[in-house]
């Protein structure tokens, strides 16, 4: 039938604990990959790549860390902000300091160079929870902010305190830098969009990520059965952060071009992120698409509706807009505090019935 | 000699300034005891309400920005004004009004989730307010000037010019605000302390179910103390207002009570007092002092690492409740 386990019989312990054990979802997940791959880069155009798809793929990176963090491990951060900026900066020190080293190394060290600070400023959580610990993370996303701004070396001097992406190529086509066209960003997103989703499903149901579920439902209790809380915390500071500072370094080397930290990566990135994954779902994979693409998709339509539609002033869509997001983070917490996920996976278990309901 | 009463005078300045993180701080204070709900909005709300008062005071048209862009017309003022005693009266009466929405829209629909979904829908709540004051009263920097005196005083520049041989520059207006929220802190002490409406907000402190036991009204003490913060956040918006104009930056003053909280604890008035006053002091002796030789602007993050740094050795901050956790 249409969207059945049965008939789909499982022969090993490998395919019985796949990640999609529905032939149709397998089937699904597939063709969009082969879209993504095969059909988008040929169509895209500078607009859909800089408006919708290159941002919606970096920031789904950055949902999936901040989710690892908060939706599996329980630790509320208000940090991410700070953490992409790590990325951001790590990357273009790389990359001006090492031109020969491929850019796609440059992008993992950063991540790996954030994982570090990430745990430093993680350390805290293994004293204090919940508002205090959100708090706390804030000190990290002012520090870091000030400290990128404050001392010059992190900027190379440059006059005007902004730093700018080189050009820099894969496969002799440039990804970075002002020649980098519209596919080109797109499938370097992509390719750690696919590879950093796998990375992120497969820990979170492997021992580690039960591991970070325990301490996420309750601490002490997950002490008792003898997960070590120090591993667990730490390590899921340790994997979001390397998630976010690939996303930060994406976001400056290959979206931006150029940033300046205040703006680019202020406090209201961090809540930007948060609110994805509450609207997303949190502790979901799936979520941190959905939340990313949600938010990523609003502010567009509303402003092609209200300005360009309506002729209203972009200041006053822009307010709009606030009231609208605000507005909705109330209502999805009212009405469905575990978000699209949950919405989404009540649709599928309705349609695994249809169109029989018993 | 010249150092110390430079550090004098940034001493002084730094207590003003930890008075109007204290004020700020005693809002989120009162919501937290009462209902739980560590209320991230309350520096919109004092954003919000200091938008308000501009707008009655200098008879704005509400919405208007949005009416012309809908029907075309150029709508902007009444073409009036409102004398200052009044608008704050009309504002505070705008507040409650809003208290009662929240609890009506938002509270009532939330009760018995985790303390961190109340927190994230405040969040939301602040953005839906701090773009309602944009499309209500327009987004530009306004003035307000309700009577308060501004400006050097004069009395102390003289008195420790005679001491010192250094006259001390301290703002009226810091010294007013001053004395204002000591005023207003004792006011609150004494109406929980003495009042039938002040006991019964304590006892839903306390345990909310006991308290429904005995028969009192839940949702009109939520109200109760919402309109109070909403009050309170007034006062904090008229200061801060007075001090360095309406604009979306005094929304951020709310990031500034929350290490303030973490020092004198989440449930504690006089632990927000007293924690303000330590990270007034503290930020502004730390730039004064250290600033210089790491390229200043410190006081930008020095309150979250002095905040952080201490909850590392007393999680539950200076005047804070013990923290019990059992499986």
């Amino acid at each position: 039938m249409i969207y059945r386990e049965a008939g789909d019989f499982k022969t090993s312990y490998r395919s019985d604990g796949q990640t999609f054990p529905i032939r149709l979802d397998r089937w699904g997940y597939y063709a969009v990959l082969a879209v993504a791959f095969g059909v988008l880069p040929f169509v895209i155009d500078d607009y859909w790549a800089n408006a919708v798809f290159v941002p919606f793929l970096i920031y789904a990176i950055a949902a999936l860390g901040l989710n690892i963090l908060t939706g599996y491990a329980g630790q509320v951060s208000l940090g991410t902000g700070g953490f992409m900026a790590v990325g951001a900066y790590a990357v273009y020190k790389l990359m001006t300091a090492f031109p020969d080293i491929s850019v796609m190394i440059h992008i993992l060290l950063a991540g790996g160079i954030t994982a570090g600070v990430g745990v430093l400023f993680g350390l805290p959580s293994l004293r204090i929870k919940g508002f205090y610990l959100a708090v706390a993370t804030l000190a990290a996303q002012f520090f870091l902010v000030w400290l990128f701004n404050k001392v010059p070396w992190f900027y190379n001097n440059s006059a005007s305190g902004q730093i700018t992406a080189p050009t820099r190529t894969v496969l002799d086509i440039a990804v970075t830098g002002p020649t980098a066209t519209a596919p080109a960003k797109y499938l370097t997103c992509l390719v750690f969009v696919v590879a950093l989703a796998w990375v992120a499903r497969n820990l979170t149901r492997g021992t580690i990520g039960r591991k970070w579920m325990a301490i996420r439902d309750m601490d002490i209790a997950a002490e008792i059965i003898g997960v070590n809380p120090l591993a667990a915390k730490l390590s899921a500071f340790a994997v979001s952060s390397f998630f976010i500072g690939i996303a930060g370094a994406l976001l400056f080397a290959v979206y931006l071009g150029a940033a300046e930290v205040g703006e680019a990566f202020g406090i209201n990135k961090s809540f930007l992120v948060l609110f994805m994954i509450i609207i997303g779902g949190l502790g979901s994979i799936f979520g941190s698409f959905a939340g990313a693409a949600f938010l990523v998709l609003l502010p567009v339509l509303l402003k092609n509706t209200l300005v360009g539609g309506f002729g209203w002033p972009t200041d006053l869509a822009a307010h709009i807009e606030l009231m609208v997001v605000g507005a909705l983070i109330v209502t999805f917490l009212i009405v469905e505090p575990h978000g699209l996920a949950r919405l989404w996976q009540l649709a599928k278990e309705k349609l695994r019935l249809w169109p029989f309901p018993h | 000699m010249d150092q110390l009463i430079f550090a004098g005078e940034v001493f002084l300045n730094g207590l003003m300034t930890g008075v109007m993180y204290a004020l700020v701080a005693l809002g989120f204070v009162l919501i937290f005891k009462a209902s739980g709900v560590f209320n991230y909005a309350q520096g919109v709300l004092a954003l919000f309400a200091a938008l308000t008062l501009v707008g009655i005071q200098q008879g704005q048209i509400p919405f208007a920005h949005l009416i012309n862009a809908a029907f075309g017309t150029s709508l902007h003022h009444f073409g009036w004004t409102v004398p200052a005693v009044l608008a704050i009266a009309l504002t505070a009466g705008v507040m409650v009004l809003l208290a009662f929405l929240i609890e009506k829209l938002v509270l009532k629909h939330l009760v018995g989730q985790e303390p961190i979904i109340l927190f994230m829908a405040t969040i939301g709540l602040a953005y839906f307010l701090e773009g309602l004051g944009d499309v209500m009263w327009g987004a530009d920097i306004k003035t307000l000037d309700v009577g308060l005196p501004q400006g050097i005083s004069d009395a102390i520049e003289s008195t420790t010019a005679n001491w010192f041989g250094y006259g001390f520059f301290i703002d009226r207006l810091d010294i007013w605000a001053t004395v204002i929220a000591a005023a207003l802190v004792a006011a609150l002490v004494a109406f929980s302390q003495y009042t039938k409406q002040g006991r019964a907000m304590r006892a839903v402190a306390d345990d909310h179910q006991a308290a429904l036991s005995v028969g009192i009204s839940l949702r009109f003490i939520w109200v109760m103390v919402w309109s109070i913060a909403g009050f309170v956040a007034l006062v904090a918006g008229i200061m801060w207002g007075t001090k360095s104009g309406v604009q979306f930056s005094l929304s951020l003053i709310a990031l500034k009570a929350l290490p303030v909280l973490m020092l004198g604890g989440f449930t504690s008035i006089p632990g927000a007092i007293v924690g303000g006053l330590i990270i007034g002091v503290g930020e502004k002796l730390f730039e004064f002092l250290i600033g210089p030789m790491v390229g200043g602007a410190t006081e930008n993050w020095f309150a979250y690492v002095l905040a952080l740094l201490f909850l590392v050795f007393r999680p539950q901050g200076l005047f804070g409740e013990r923290i019990i956790e059992r499986v």
